[in-house]
């Protein structure tokens, strides 16, 4: 039944996709307003869309087996909010979401953009309405949430157990609001090319969007490193795996977007380039879709890849490029900048070479092992050395360019107070050899990093200060740009600091290293719902100081799929993390136990969410402002 | 000039989905089966105290050949090394460690604590000698017989059912 009515939702959105672009086509041709009924089909597109979403999580909430989708991703005795959570949790349902967001974004764009040209809001609308409909056939025609099975089963195969975190629950729609939000930029920067809409204004029209969705991108990588923290077990929280470079991607471009938008917005330059930003943000979030969904990369990710989906995003993403670039090489133009040197244009500017720099290093490394493996016969895997050895020199740069930019003025050549960042600088060199003479040296690129990253800090504290006094406060830059500081500090500190040992440890044995010691004092095998838990109970002592913390990881064993998982113990405080996983050791009264101490790890995720709030200040201030 | 830029970029991008549309149907799968009942690659691989040089040669000298892929950085390798200690004690089977991309001082530590199963030890520091085996993360394990043909691989951690697998192949001649 759920079937059914599924199918024919999804089926009447075609539909009024189909009469959508019908109406808003003819549209184009009459003076006056956009047609209210256009805006109509809008929100009823929008409506249906959800609901069929909602079909499907009833479907999930009643344990539906006769659907593949549900049969294969849920379980009757799996928790109520697992069950929910599974509808995104799997390759069908998330195209769904997709759907939906796709939808409404373009409902929005199209209430919120009143005071911008007839023909652009019409084109923007019957772009993203070919995208809707390229998404919906994807659905229908290879991806069905609501194909049956039959003959019924009578219980389902259950979801990963890895992927049951409340993290990730909440990781995918995030990260596809700034995915997929990319798309209505997209549509907006085509539709922008064929009416020749390249006003300064155009930028209103798109720089909330290009805001909403960084932000949410940005919070969706969060919640995923912190999954891959608390779950993975490895004790690491970015390990630059293919997909998680996927979502890196975007970013890196939506980031050099509303950087440059704000120079389109002020000098009406740079139009092209935001343009093509905006065009490679979404292609790329289609490219990365394709790389995990098709499977041609193997990552933790890969948990849905099938290459018959391959071939159809791959169609999906080449009429996107091509399209992209027929529309752009017919309408560019070449721009003749004439910048100063130290304006802010430039600084912007150089803003942008950075992001470009770190866009193109990351697709690389994720891209060439496909390449070797296609053209030569060999395999070969890009690792965190290539991306460590490439992006981190190049940050303590970036950094010093963050505090300076923001500062230099508009059109004019005049760059003030070059004294002050002697003092600054010097200030941050003073901090990193407190450091180095309070706790222990590092290397020289770590030096490095810590003292650009303390100069952005300091520069962005007397921003505040000297912000107070003029009473002109721009909280979102000084806010995000600190926060990132803050954010390669903290990842640097944590870095420099970790220690990490691993031990075969039996009952009752006690290990000692460093100042500390570890006792393995207990274990315990208990029941639960859906998996059985040996429950190790482990005193970590810091001899120096006489405090103990008790730490219980387990080993789980899952009954549907039968899977064992290792879950770490983390005992999280404002200084340091204690983290530490258990193994069994096949017949044997040993087990592996792995010990780290991470510092500031509380503080990078708290560094990412502040980077989010300075964006989201902006994103306020500037709706209040329209 | 701008006509060339075009159909440069166009040509980028037409090569890239190529590559991409010719990626989908080929095999990506860590699939290693087909290195079974091959012969060893030719090799010339440095002993761990550098005096010496270990080739096929060596291998031929014994009725099977364990070559095994560790580190000390590498957790999973203190969980198999039970079972290589296990194994050491088999006269049939000649162990070859090859310590990969480690750090000497911390590699002698592993095996000061935890015992040293390998009749022969070399390393690989750059891990160039080990992709010739088809190595993409440790721990590997290959099982070589004297005729040098590929009789299995291990990937991740030796298991008691791989060690039981072992003894049956190395206890059949």
């Amino acid at each position: 039944m759920l079937s059914n009515l599924g199918n024919i939702l999804l089926f009447l959105n075609v539909v009024l996709s189909l009469s959508i672009i019908y109406s808003a086509n003819k549209n184009l041709k009459t003076f006056g307003e956009v047609n209210r009924n256009i805006f109509q089909l809008s929100l009823i597109q929008s409506t249906t869309i959800i609901i069929c979403f909602f079909v499907l999580i009833a479907a999930f909430i009643t344990s539906d087996f006769s659907l593949i989708t549900v049969y294969q991703n849920s379980h009757s005795l799996k928790p109520l909010f697992y069950k929910i959570a599974g509808t995104w949790g799997n390759h069908e349902g998330s195209l769904l979401l997709w759907a939906i967001i796709l939808s409404i974004f373009s409902f929005l764009f199209l209430v919120y953009n009143k005071n911008h040209p007839k023909n652009f809001r019409l084109l923007t609308l019957i772009i993203q309405n070919i995208l809707i409909l390229g998404f919906l056939f994807f659905i229908l025609f290879n991806s069905n949430p609501f194909s049956k099975i039959s003959p019924i089963p009578s219980e389902g195969l259950g979801l990963n157990p890895i992927l049951q975190d409340p993290a990730l629950a909440i990781h995918p729609p995030l990260l596809y609001v700034g995915f997929v939000g990319a798309s209505i930029y997209f549509s907006a920067a085509i539709a922008s090319l064929i009416t020749d809409y390249s006003e300064k204004s155009f930028s209103l029209s798109i720089k909330n969007w290009v805001l909403l969705s960084w932000c949410f991108q940005t919070l969706g990588i969060l919640v995923g490193s912190i999954w891959a923290y608390y779950e993975l077990g490895w004790g690491g929280f970015w390990f630059w795996d293919p997909v998680e470079n996927a979502s890196l991607l975007p970013w890196f471009a939506m980031t050099a977007l509303f950087h440059s938008l704000i120079v389109f917005e002020k000098r009406n330059l740079f139009y092209f380039w935001v343009i093509i930003l905006c065009l490679i943000t979404f292609t790329l979030s289609v490219m990365g879709t394709f790389l995990v969904r098709s499977g041609i990369l193997n990552s933790v990710h890969t948990f849905a890849s099938d290459p018959s989906r391959g071939i159809y995003i791959l169609i999906f993403l080449s009429l996107m490029i091509f399209g992209s670039i027929f529309f752009l090489f017919q309408k560019y133009k070449k721009e003749n900048y004439d910048l100063n040197r130290n304006s802010k244009e430039t600084f912007i500017l150089v803003n942008n070479w950075f992001m470009m720099f770190y866009l193109i290093t990351v697709l690389l490394g994720t891209i060439y092992p496909i390449f070797t493996d296609a053209l030569t016969e060999n395999k070969i895997s890009v690792g965190p050395p290539f991306y460590n050895a490439i992006i981190f020199p190049v940050v303590v740069v970036f950094l010093l360019f963050m505090a300076i930019g923001p500062k230099a003025k508009w059109i004019k050549n005049k760059f003030e107070n070059i004294r002050i960042y002697f003092l600054i600088l010097t200030g941050a060199i003073g901090l990193n050899l407190a450091i180095i003479f309070f706790f222990k040296s590092y290397s020289l690129l770590s030096n490095f990093i810590i003292i650009s990253a303390l100069f952005l800090i300091i520069a962005s504290f007397m921003d505040i200060t000297k912000a107070f006094k003029k009473n002109k406060l721009d909280f979102a830059r000084i806010i995000s740009h600190m926060s990132f500081g803050f954010l390669v500090l903290f990842i640097g500190l944590n870095d420099i600091f970790s220690l990490e040992k691993d031990y075969n440890i039996k009952l009752g044995e006690t290990k000692k290293f460093d100042n500390y010691s570890i006792e393995l004092q207990n274990l315990d095998l208990k029941n639960y719902k859906n998996y059985q838990a040996v429950i190790g109970k482990l005193e970590i002592k810091n001899i120096n100081s006489n405090q103990t913390n008790i730490l219980n990881p387990e080993i789980r064993i899952y009954d549907n799929p039968k899977t064992l998982t290792y879950e770490a113990a983390i005992k999280t405080s404002l200084i340091k993390d204690y983290y530490l996983t258990m193994s069994n050791i096949d017949r044997s009264d040993y087990y592996n136990i792995k010990f780290q101490k991470k510092p500031s790890m509380a503080w990078i995720w708290i560094s990412v969410i502040m980077i989010v709030v300075g964006g989201s200040i902006r994103l306020f201030s500037n709706a209040k402002n329209n | 000039m701008q006509k060339i830029i075009k159909i440069t970029i166009l040509f980028i991008f037409l090569f890239v989905i190529g590559i991409f549309y010719i990626s989908l149907s080929r095999d990506t799968n860590y699939n290693t089966s087909s290195l079974i009942n091959k012969e060893t690659p030719e090799f010339k691989i440095i002993s761990f105290d550098e005096s010496d040089t270990y080739t096929r040669d060596d291998i031929k000298k014994n009725n099977y050949t364990l070559i095994n892929f560790w580190a000390s950085w590498c957790a999973p390798c203190k969980i198999e090394h039970p079972i290589l200690m296990k194994l050491s004690q088999k006269k049939n089977l000649m162990i070859l460690g090859i310590n990969f991309k480690d750090k000497d001082p911390q590699a002698r530590t592993f095996l000061n604590e935890l015992g040293n199963p390998y009749d022969l030890l070399a390393k690989d520091k750059n891990g160039k000698q080990s992709v010739k085996f088809g190595i993409y993360g440790i721990p590997e394990s290959i099982l070589i017989n004297k005729e040098l043909i590929i009789i299995q691989k291990f990937i991740g951690p030796l298991s008691v059912d791989d060690y039981d697998n072992i003894i049956k192949i190395i206890e059949k001649s």
